[in-house]
């Protein structure tokens, strides 16, 4: 399977006012054609700050320390600023988290899609304008024809999602990197959303870099997931793997916590504890303060990774020949097997 | 919008209604009034008494001062400063310089303001970022008066560039000085301002957005985030305002502005209470008036207000 | 596989000395405010400065035995001459004017030239005159000179400035008095009350406060008391909304609510809960309105309508410097500079506290 992004060993830091926010600290994926891989962790795991590496769209206050971006055989992070926004909004292009804030409030919604276009594919106006009706009903806003001249404030959260779906999608990208696309909305209009995205991967075979806090939203969509902690990708594999057989104590949590649709029950697991302070990250293992399973050389040394299969690798010292084997507690396998047969 | 535009309306009315009445009270129980000159015969005050209603009920009265006001813009006679000459004639031979000057300073004021307060918000950190801050915080800080007397003693005085103070016959460079020193103020926060909003819109996710489209940087600023900085500083013209007027008294007095400013300070010092009374009415209507039209176009460039109650149906 | 020691793969089970490590690089909300607050050389350098002005507005008027209000007509009009630094050629007590060459009779004892050059064929001098040996006050120093009736203007500009500060002190009670009290009544308790006072509120906005200080004056005189009222009345206005819609947004928390179901009174919310969170915004919001009533002060006795002399205040020092400007620019200089500073760096204090209580505003 063709390879369209590949990530290398990435570091990036923020200069603040109190120190280095070591915001990633060595990340690496690869993204298949074709592919939907999320990327899965709590808040300030560094989620947003690699698609924003990606984008070249980095703040003015960030380093990369190290690490490349390769797309079609460039590193996107040797790019000038005139490349970029050749492949920016081109070729690979983004959602963001909040439909209410991500649209330009006295902009109609039609031009704000239309731009891309004139942009990129040099289009004349009237073939665009039709190109954005043609659009807003792939992403199934009706009557757009009427809604071509809307401004945001005009539209529930829902359907704005929708827009800037139809926004990211104007230029016919290769890659759509999704931040947290339906975290910011109601449950059944965030089931909504994802199915549009599922159905327009399969029309335009895109690639898709998912981004959430939540491993029940991508269940049924991802391809991999990469699992992120504290600038760092803990465990990486397929969909599968990951589900059924996980191996970092990390990824259980989450896992853990998804909310269970079924039972509609209010009490939310969340994994005890915060995230480290980045500016001067722990020495070991980042997880080993909030870990129920904790070894000496957590506090040591960082774990590299452990292969369990091909496609599947983890960063635990949990994994190696010496600790004590531990595996994804029995109870939590049955809730998530369950929780897949029923409710997707 | 109708609804919005009906609310406003009517608040203005409101508050000129109640200025109305607290200058005709002040007027009914201030020592002295305007007809107790002693040169006036029995009869001559009965007829002002009658003409000016002052012989009915109170409500009445209040009335009758309303309906000249409004309707005539009679507010009566002066008895200190020019003896029996209408108030009406005297300011309307006045209030052109001084609106004259006023509006000079706003656009002088907001067009340097703003492209200050673009350069400094684009610029983030730089040389300019720094020139913008320090024009803004000594433009807040040093009073205008202060800054009309230094301009008055270097490029009047000094270099005789401009006349110190006013002349008729040298209108235009005479209004030279005056207008700048107004418009520091409005310079200073048109451009503070401007670079906050700024600073904030590139903060926001819409901008990202636009980013993210692959638009060039001049492409992002000017269709995206110049427009939306805009709309706030709209808001800020009615404080604006404010120091116009107290500024637009002081410009008056310190280059010798035959206009209204300079008339109301005189009327006070020589307690001439129907010029004062007039003048402060003046002042509120243009204030009341311009905060309308500032709340006015802000509903009409700002489309979240301009369709406001009747546009959610998604 | 690189080789590990065994036993580095024993299992620590947690207790709760493992946990208290994390806490650590918490520090509270005030140190972090302090700290922040430092860094903000503005504020820190505004906070010296009033606090020197201060000093000197409530010492100066004794470091010399003249009174405010004490008319010495031999002495007018000297400018500022100060013993030690007169050597260094400043605040010596000298004027320079400009005479053309012809007119220009030059008595040595007091007065030199200090410079000549010709201005449209006309052959002209500046020259430098010591006013002190002129008249023959070799003993006499008035620190920043007199003004045209031989008042000591030392002692009146710091006289001037404790008006300032009254004003100052005035602005802050009456947003933390009025504006709080207000804003917070009429956002706690919402509905019919809360309309009829935001309609008094926008109908108070509606009149500039420039009309409504002229009219006070015109009842009550020009001087301290109208200002004073004047600002009692429209002061508190900016505060109170504020405070309004910071109370609005806080009755709808949940720790809010949870207090009202525990049985506490509305008092106690307010006192324990809401108070304090706006505090921050408040202070700052307070600090604000400083610079514009010092401003407000100082203009209305500049046009006439405020303090009257011989009462001294920074404005009516100025007013009265302008009057001989073209003659005299040192009469108007000290009033004017520690107007200016008490006015930057009261905004600068301001901006120093909003960014140490918001740190949002300055993440980068
Ligand atoms: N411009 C910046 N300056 C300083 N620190 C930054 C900046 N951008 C991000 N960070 C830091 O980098 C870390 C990772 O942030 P990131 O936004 O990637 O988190 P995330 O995983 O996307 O979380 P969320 O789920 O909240 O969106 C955080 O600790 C954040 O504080
Ligand atoms: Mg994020």
């Amino acid at each position: 399977m063709k390879k369209i992004l590949r990530v290398n060993d990435l570091r990036i830091s923020f200069k603040t006012n109190s120190g280095n926010v070591q915001a990633i600290r060595g990340v690496s994926f690869n993204l298949f054609k074709g592919e939907t891989l999320a990327i899965v962790g709590e808040s300030g795991s560094g989620k947003s700050v690699t698609t924003k590496a990606i984008m070249g769209m980095l703040a003015n206050n960030a380093t990369v320390e190290q690490g490349s971006i390769l797309f079609d055989g460039n590193d996107i992070l040797k790019l000038t600023k005139r490349e970029l926004t050749k492949i920016r909004g081109s070729r690979i292009s983004m959602i963001f988290q909040d439909p209410m804030t991500s649209l330009n409030p006295t902009m109609t919604i039609g031009k704000q899609i239309m731009e891309s276009m004139l942009e990129h594919r040099k289009m004349k106006r009237s073939d665009a304008k039709i190109k954005v009706i043609e659009l807003l009903d792939l992403v199934g806003i009706e009557s757009p024809s009427k809604r071509f001249k809307s401004y945001p404030h005009q539209l529930s959260g829902g359907m704005r999602q929708r827009v800037v779906i139809a926004i990211a999608l104007a230029s016919e990208p290769d890659i759509l990197i999704a931040d947290e696309p339906t975290t910011a909305l109601d449950v059944t209009i965030q089931s909504q959303i994802l199915e549009l995205i599922k159905e327009l991967q399969m029309k335009l075979k895109i690639s898709i870099i998912f981004i959430t806090h939540d491993l029940g939203v991508v269940a049924n969509m991802a391809d991999r997931v990469a699992v992120m902690y504290a600038g760092k990708i803990v465990e990486y594999g397929l969909s599968d793997e990951i589900y059924y057989d996980s191996k970092h104590p990390y990824t259980w949590g989450l896992l853990a916590s998804v909310p269970d649709m079924s039972t509609k029950v209010d009490m939310l697991y969340s994994i005890p504890g915060t995230t480290p302070n980045l500016i001067s990250p722990p020495v070991g293992d980042a997880f080993a303060y909030r870990s129920e399973h904790t070894l000496k050389i957590d506090f040591e040394e960082q774990p590299p990774f452990f292969k369990v299969s091909d496609t599947h690798y983890v960063a635990s010292w949990l994994l190696h020949e010496y600790a004590p084997k531990i595996e994804m507690p029995e109870h939590l396998q049955r809730r998530i097997k369950l929780m897949l047969s029923e409710e997707y | 919008m109708t609804k919005y535009i009906l609310k406003r309306l009517g608040m203005a009315a409101l508050t000129l209604l109640v200025i109305l009445f607290i200058l005709f009270l002040l007027l009914e129980f201030m020592p002295g009034s305007p007809f107790n000159d002693e040169k006036l015969s029995p009869d001559q005050i009965a007829n002002l008494n009658a003409l000016y209603g002052l012989d009915k009920s109170p409500v009445i009265r209040f009335l009758i001062f309303v309906k000249n006001v409004v309707l005539h813009q009679d507010f009566g006679i002066s008895f200190v400063i020019k003896k029996n000459a209408a108030i009406s004639d005297m300011i309307s031979s006045r209030i052109g310089i001084t609106i004259k000057i006023g509006l000079q300073a706003i656009l002088i004021g907001t067009v340097t303001g703003i492209v200050l307060g673009v350069i400094a918000g684009i610029k983030r950190n730089t040389i300019f970022d720094t020139l913008t801050t320090i024009i803004a915080v000594l433009g807040v800080s040093i009073p205008s008066y202060v800054f009309a007397l230094g301009l008055s003693y270097y490029f009047g005085y000094k270099m005789r560039l401009f006349p110190i103070t006013f002349d008729i016959d040298d209108t235009v460079r005479s209004m030279v000085l005056p207008s700048i020193a107004l418009s520091m103020f409005v310079i200073a926060q048109t451009a503070r301002f401007m670079r906050m909003e700024l600073i904030d819109i590139f903060k926001s996710d819409y901008i990202q957005l636009a980013e993210s489209k692959g638009l060039s940087n001049l492409k992002v600023i000017i269709r995206h985030a110049l427009r939306n900085a805009m709309i706030p500083v709209i808001t800020v013209l009615g404080p604006l305002l404010v120091g116009l007027m107290t500024g637009s008294l002081v410009v008056e007095k310190i280059f010798g502005i035959p206009g209204i400013g300079s008339l109301l300070i005189q009327a006070i010092q020589v307690n001439d209470f129907n010029v004062v009374i007039a003048i402060a009415f003046i002042y509120s209507f243009l204030y009341i008036f311009v905060n309308l039209l500032v709340d006015l176009l802000y509903g009409i460039i700002d489309p979240r207000i301009r369709v406001q109650g009747g546009g959610t149906n998604a | 596989m690189l080789n590990y020691d065994k036993s580095r793969f024993e299992r620590i089970f947690r207790d709760s000395s493992n946990e208290r490590e994390i806490l650590v690089h918490n520090a509270s909300f005030f140190q972090d405010t302090l700290k922040r607050f430092k860094k903000n050389k503005g504020a820190v350098v505004g906070l010296i400065v009033i606090t020197i002005v201060l000093f000197f507005s409530l010492i100066g008027p004794f470091m010399n035995s003249y009174k405010y209000d004490q008319v010495m007509t031999e002495y007018e009009k000297l400018p500022p001459r100060i013993p030690i630094v007169e050597k260094l050629g400043i605040l010596d007590g000298t004027i320079v004017e400009t005479k053309t060459k012809a007119r220009a009779k030059i008595n040595p004892d007091y007065e030199r030239i200090v410079k000549e050059y010709v201005v449209n064929g006309k052959e002209m001098v500046d020259v430098e005159r010591n006013i002190y040996k002129e008249k023959g006050f070799d003993d006499v120093y008035f620190w920043f000179g007199t003004d045209t009736l031989g008042r000591d203007q030392w002692t009146r500009v710091w006289t001037g400035t404790r008006v300032s500060f009254y004003i100052a002190f005035l602005a802050v009670l009456i947003d933390m008095v009025i504006g709080i009290t207000y804003g917070m009544i009429s956002g706690y308790k919402g509905g019919r009350t809360d309309t009829i006072m935001q309609r008094v509120v926008e109908i108070i906005v509606g009149i500039p406060r420039l009309v409504i200080v002229t009219l006070l004056v015109l009842v009550l005189n020009p001087g301290l008391m109208s200002i004073t009222l004047a600002l009692i009345l429209t002061g508190w206005i900016g505060m109170s909304r504020v405070v309004r819609s910071q109370v609005l947004k806080l009755k709808s928390f949940e720790f809010i609510l949870a207090s009202r179901t525990l049985g506490s009174s509305d008092s106690q919310i307010i006192i324990k809960d809401i108070l304090p969170n706006i505090f921050g915004q408040v202070l700052v919001m307070s600090m604000f309105s400083v610079p514009s009533a010092i401003f407000y002060e100082s203009f209305l006795a500049f046009i006439g309508l405020g303090l009257q002399p011989p009462m001294a205040s920074l404005g009516v020092l100025i007013s009265d410097g302008y009057k001989s400007i073209m003659v005299y620019p040192h009469m108007l200089l000290f009033p004017v500079v520690i107007l200016a500073l008490l006015m930057l760096t009261f905004n600068l204090l301001a901006d120093g506290l909003r960014d140490a209580l918001d740190p949002k505003m300055k993440e980068e």
